[in-house]
């Protein structure tokens, strides 16, 4: 490594460091109802949302009613993607004239886009029209960003509140979130990517004769506004099937940092609104110290690995599956956030990272999205493993174990366990058919460990709802869309809906004072004991699929194993 | 009761004995983390004996004999921490054979047995008789023997009226003669409850217990995936590496390492945690009426604590006399007698005790006046008395200062600033001054002096430590109990206390979020306890207050709470450690168990494969390695126990400090540990020739 891949690495964590209280004190003001800059521009859109859809802002809703209310959004979400693809043939704005997408295909693409996953079985630019594109996966990359938020704001209400019945109003959550963050950072940067160099049109393909004389085709289409909030809403699915790494989604060097920085932006200020709304910082503080700890751990093992020499290949640096014009370094800290955050877009192919380094993003993804994580959801995550932390160790001060003065018990280990279990048995299970089914055995593609690694990688990407690919495994077949659709579903709904129970459940209860002999959850000593736990459970639990990965793979290629 | 020791012969070979009838399956349902064991032992067993015929293998029967003993070592824990719980309660059941019953009825006085007692019967107890059953004193007084519930060998008197009515069935009068009306059925009296306590055969999962249940259960369906689905990665690893697994990852191995993998250690030592945290109370003289008593008392924020006897040393004695101008020190001593006959207090009869000792002044002398006497009431705090004379009636009075003072001003009378100095002086000496009055005039102060406990200041400092704020409730005026509260070193102190403000202080520290402890004694008492979190009644208090606590103190020492308080945490603590302890051996059992599985994998013909690696204990074989996890995990649950029935030890120090401390002990402990047993108990194995 030479001081600009230190720079290139240092820039965007600087970048990141530097936004996240402007971005986290903004959101604060915004979900507290607050003033604050926008609250006049774009006032009128909130307005228009509640009296088109017939919503009281002011009505509460206890922690049913949110997640029915919930279900049904994400439901008639889904619907409409599924009958856009499915129909999409017959509607407008398809100049390439793209047949209707397969059912099970549309199935994966609609809960994938639903549940914030993004995980892409189709590639883009032969799969979808403009409108699919436009009304369909852009529109769901919106709402399900508002969702994630949607129920972090219900957890902290749940935390806030005292001997309340409700947990706040789901859609004034979802409309507050998109109006006034999803939508203005898109739009500002959509319009920094489009002066970069993005393209965003609905003319037909191109056809080129490119400098190697080459005739080739280049796709077209309205990019640059969905790449703004693929980036920012922790969605990662790309325009075009290169994501990231495709010259009309990344085109610059500027478009790569401001598109890294993305990646983490709002998951890393929500944890600010967090301290803000709680009215306790160093808690938030604690919390984004505990997110950039196992970020930086991740990145230096990978960088690490990455840039050994390769034994199988006697070479350095292998530059295999990583664009030229990004470099290791960039591939590797792309990939290392892509994964902390559940965001799972690409500027470089992870199964072409060394087996370590292809490891460190499914680490990220075993410990359940909570280094960052998805918007919202990652740090609703990120609180359950702070009451599972706050239960195991704070029996151990002597007490009844409690978080900011509300205790924790069996019905808030019921739920977190829940949060826990679900995203991890469909893992297991899914992992286990698909090495064992010949449905699951034809798309892998390697040999060896790294074809096990592949199929763990999907499922751990479906479940956690990252979306990103190991790539290698062909899954856009009927086996592979339904199966991976129903992790997706489980590993979206099992954990928001337990999350919500837990917020009802806290704020139903009286606040403990905060006293000398409860143990603070704002100290040094409990960050290390958060990041120690939540390494523990995401470690005991994929123990043997690391071994029998990443793990057995790089002890062989150290030893020069070709197979 | 009688202090006993932790292992007795005895109680090893009953709990050895019970460790084999909990095997069934009904019993160990209620331990999900222990049936799942239960059932591994049965598959391993299973499988030896169908395999049988193709040859005995040594491995599978060792296995198969160590999750036996697993499942037998976790039910022996808690067999012994019943039986410790059983010998106290068969001693308790001695007392209860054979008691005849005087029953009194119509006037006549019938013989017969104590079961047959109906609730609201009068019996009659005289010297020598057992008492038949929990009742309150309707007439007389006696003297009674209660050694056998209290160990404590001092009789105690017991008298009709006032906080010492109440009796227990199965105590023992030594004098005189009383009527007891039975307040508890057969089989609901004190002793009863006290056996079925003892024996934790209603006791129930506390929340705590339940929370953590939940998340052992989690962690055993959690492993148990694990396992189960590292069959077929196991399978597809073998077949794309062209190696043969099938000898090494059998169904036993996988279920070693299902059984490794659950948190057996705490699920086997879970409910003798909570057993024994209720007998370290009951060894200390309190009985707590359930578990969820127990738990509480570690979440305890504030104590009141009552000053009499707890913070000072028995009573207030009168220490002088100090006459307003115009009157005289015998006057003075006069008048507080006679306003002090009738208050049976012991600050009102140290009064009348020190007119005597000073001025030779008889109590009888006085009696024969013509009095209507008024007697203290803690809603005056005043007592005194009106005397009928030929100047009209003296009206005498002696109290608080506030009380007296409105007495005298409601009369037309003030209090002369010479009284309201010598009253505050005294109260900020740590004194308490009680006002003597005579019709509307203020003849003087009597000064009562407080002695403090030693050693209490000490102990308030660790409650401190602890986090615990202490409230010094008491009767005395505000300088009064200032100045004791800053002598003893108490946080805070409810001064001039009626049970009203008494129950009222508790709500708004409870509206606040913090949980309260007291104790008491007196009926009137009883509310407090009953909406404090932890209410610990005195066994020499009244039955309403034995009733409202959820603890009761047989020594009937309020000092105890704080020791009471220590327990409730020991007991939270022991679950919280040995838990980290139980989830941190796992990385450990990880690295005996995956490299024994899979060192094969990607072998050259011969050698060992990469995964061999990941043997950093350098474990002799794959099988010693399995079967060395598998007696690791079964011999720390014997080595815990002594832990989990003596509790973690508990010392006062902040929240912060201790997690540091036992994450230290118990977390890094808990990784280092295993690494170091295993390797020893495999360099043994291999030694022997086991395998």
């Amino acid at each position: 490594m030479n001081k600009f891949d230190f720079l290139q690495i240092l820039i965007p964590l600087a970048a990141l460091i530097a936004l996240t209280p402007l971005l986290g004190s903004y959101m604060a003001k915004v979900f507290q109802g607050e003033n604050h800059l926008l609250k006049k521009p774009l006032g009128f859109l909130e307005r228009l949302a509640y009296r088109l859809c017939f919503v009281d802002e002011k009505e509460e809703m206890g922690w049913k009613n949110y997640a029915v209310a919930l279900v049904i959004f994400n439901l008639f979400g889904f619907l409409a993607l599924f009958a856009l693809q499915m129909l999409q043939g017959h509607l407008p704005l398809n100049p390439q004239k793209l047949p209707n997408v397969s059912w099970d295909s549309s199935f994966n693409t609609a809960v994938s886009y639903m549940t914030n996953t993004n995980w892409q079985g189709y590639s883009g630019e032969t799969t979808m029209s403009y409108l699919t594109q436009m009304l369909g996966l852009c529109v769901q990359n919106f709402l399900s960003a508002a969702t994630g938020i949607a129920v972090f704001l219900a957890l902290v209400r749940g935390i806030i509140r005292k001997s309340s019945a409700t947990i706040g109003n789901f859609w004034v959550d979802v409309v507050r979130s998109f109006v006034y963050v999803l939508l203005p950072l898109s739009f500002f940067f959509a319009l920094v990517l489009v002066w970069q160099g993005s393209i965003q049109n609905f003319s037909p393909y191109v056809t080129a004769t490119g400098v190697e004389g080459t005739r080739q085709v280049l796709p077209m289409g309205p990019a640059a506004s969905q790449i703004a909030i693929k980036q920012l809403g922790t969605n990662g699915g790309g325009f075009f099937n290169a994501n990231s790494a495709h010259p009309f989604e990344n085109p610059t060097p500027l478009t790569n940092l401001l598109e890294l920085v993305a990646i983490l932006l709002i998951p890393s200020a929500l944890v600010w609104t967090y301290g803000i709304m709680l009215g306790k910082r160093r808690q938030g503080a604690v919390i984004l110290s505990a997110m950039f700890a196992l970020l930086i751990m991740g990145l230096a093992g990978s960088l690490w690995a990455q840039y050994r020499p390769n034994a199988s290949l006697g070479e350095p640096e292998v530059m295999e599956g990583i664009d030229t014009r990004t470099g290791v370094a960039n591939c590797v800290i792309w990939s290392v956030f892509t994964t902390a955050a559940s965001n799972g877009s690409v500027n470089c192919m992870h199964e072409s990272l060394s087996p370590i380094s292809g490891g460190v993003p499914l680490v990220n993804l075993m410990v359940g999205e909570v280094i960052f994580g998805g918007a919202g959801v990652g740090l609703a995550g990120m609180l359950v493993f702070m009451l599972i932390t706050v239960f195991l160790s704070g029996l151990m001060v002597g007490r009844t174990p409690e978080y900011i003065g509300k205790k924790i018990e069996a019905r808030e280990v019921q739920m977190s366990m829940i949060t826990v279990l679900a995203p991890s048995a469909v893992i297991l299970i899914g992992s286990a058919v698909s090495l064992f089914h010949p449905a699951g055995l034809a798309g892998i593609s390697a040999k060896g460990p790294h074809g096990f690694t592949e199929v763990v990688y999907a499922f751990t990407s479906a479940a956690q709802n990252n979306g990103s690919a190991f790539a290698g495994l062909n899954a856009n077949t009927p086996y592979y869309n339904v199966v991976l659709g129903l992790v997706m579903l489980v590993g979206r709904f099992l954990t928001i809906v337990p999350v919500l129970a837990i917020a009802g459940s806290l704020a139903q209860k009286k606040c403990v004072a905060s006293s000398e002999s409860g143990f603070r959850t704002d100290s040094p000593l409990f960050f290390i004991l958060l990041v120690a736990t939540i390494l523990v459970v995401g470690v005991l639990t994929h123990f043997p699929s690391l071994a029998l990965g990443p793990v057995v793979e790089h002890y062989l290629i150290n030893a020069g194993w070709v197979n | 009761m009688k202090e006993q020791k932790l292992f007795s012969k005895k109680l090893l070979v009953g709990a050895i004995g019970d460790s084999f009838k909990k095997l069934n399956p009904r019993t160990q349902a209620a331990n999900p983390v222990i049936f799942v064991a239960l059932i591994c032992a049965a598959i391993t067993t299973a499988i030896v004996i169908l395999s049988a015929a193709k040859g005995v293998s040594a491995f599978e029967i060792q296995i198969a004999l160590w999750l036996w003993l697993t499942v037998l070592f976790a039910n022996f824990s808690e067999a012994l921490a019943e039986g410790r719980g059983k010998a106290q309660a068969d001693a308790l059941r001695k007392m209860k054979t054979a008691v005849k019953a005087r029953l009194v009825r119509d006037g006549k006085e019938i013989l017969t047995v104590a079961s047959d007692l109906k609730l609201a019967d009068c019996v009659v107890c005289e010297a020598g008789d057992i008492i038949p059953g929990d009742g309150e004193v309707i007439e007389g007084i006696a003297t009674v023997d209660e050694s056998a519930i209290t160990g404590e060998s001092a009789p105690v008197v017991r008298e009709s009226g006032g906080d010492r009515s109440a009796v227990t069935g199965g105590t023992r009068v030594i004098s005189d003669k009383i009527i007891v009306r039975i307040t508890a059925e057969t089989g609901q009296s004190f002793l009863d409850r006290m056996i079925q306590l003892v024996e934790g055969a209603k006791r129930r999962k506390t929340p705590n217990e339940i929370a953590l249940t939940i998340l052992l259960s989690a962690m055993t369906a959690l492993f148990l995936l694990v396992v189960v689905t590292l069959k077929p990665y196991a399978d597809y690893s073998a077949s794309v590496a062209k190696t043969d697994l099938s000898g090494v990852i059998t169904i036993p191995v996988l279920i070693s390492l299902l059984v490794c993998l659950i948190p057996t250690t705490i699920g086997g030592l879970l409910s003798a945690i909570g057993i024994s945290g209720m007998d370290r109370l009951i060894r200390k003289n309190v009985i707590a009426k359930s578990g969820r008593a127990v738990e509480a008392a570690g979440d305890v924020d504030v104590l009141l604590l009552d000053k009499t006897g707890t913070i000072t040393l028995g009573n207030r004695m009168a220490h002088d006399f100090l006459p307003a101008h115009g009157f005289s020190d015998r006057q003075l001593a006069e008048t507080a007698q006679l306003a002090s006959l009738s208050d049976e207090t012991p600050e009102g009869r140290s009064i009348v005790i020190l007119a005597k000792e000073k001025f030779n002044l008889r109590a009888e002398n006085v009696t024969k006046l013509d009095a209507v006497f008024i007697p203290f009431s803690a809603h005056t705090r005043m007592s005194g008395a009106d005397q009928k004379g030929a100047s009209g009636t003296r009206t005498i009075r002696k109290g608080a200062f506030d009380a007296v003072k409105r007495h005298v001003e409601t009369l037309g009378g003030t209090v002369p600033a010479q009284i309201t100095g010598v009253v505050e002086t005294i109260a900020r000496s740590g004194g308490t001054p009680l006002v003597v009055s005579e019709n509307e005039n203020v003849i003087g102060v009597a000064h009562l002096k407080d002695i403090v406990k030693g050693g209490i200041k000490e102990r308030f400092a660790e409650m401190r430590k602890m986090g615990i704020r202490t409230v010094m409730i008491t009767g005395d005026n505000q300088l009064t109990a200032a100045a004791i509260a800053a002598e003893a070193g108490v946080d805070d102190f409810l001064a001039e206390a009626t049970p009203e403000t008494k129950l009222r202080r508790i709500r708004e520290e409870q509206a606040k979020g913090y949980m309260v402890a007291m104790a008491g004694d007196g009926t009137n008492d009883a509310p407090a306890l009953a909406q404090a979190d932890v209410g610990v009644a005195m066994n020499a208090g009244t039955q309403a207050a034995r009733e409202a606590g959820n603890m009761v103190d047989l020594d009937s020492n309020p000092t105890k709470l704080i020791e009471i308080v220590e327990t409730g945490k020991q007991l939270l603590m022991t679950r919280g450690a040995l838990t980290t302890f139980s989830v941190a051996n796992d990385v450990a059992k990880y690295f005996a168990i995956i490299p024994a599985m899979f060192a094969g994998l990607y072998a050259a013909s011969g050698g060992v494969g990469p995964l061999a690696r990941l043997n950093v204990m350098g474990l002799h074989s794959p099988q010693s390695a399995i079967l060395s996890a598998v007696i690791f995990n079964a011999l720390i649950i014997i080595a815990l126990v002594p832990l989990a029935l003596k509790g973690v030890k508990y010392r006062p120090l902040g929240a912060m400090t201790l997690l540091r401390n036992n994450l230290l002990v118990y977390g890094l402990g808990g990784l280092a540990a295993p690494f170091a047993g295993i390797k020893i108990i495999d360099i043994l194995i291999v030694g022997m020739g086991l395998i």
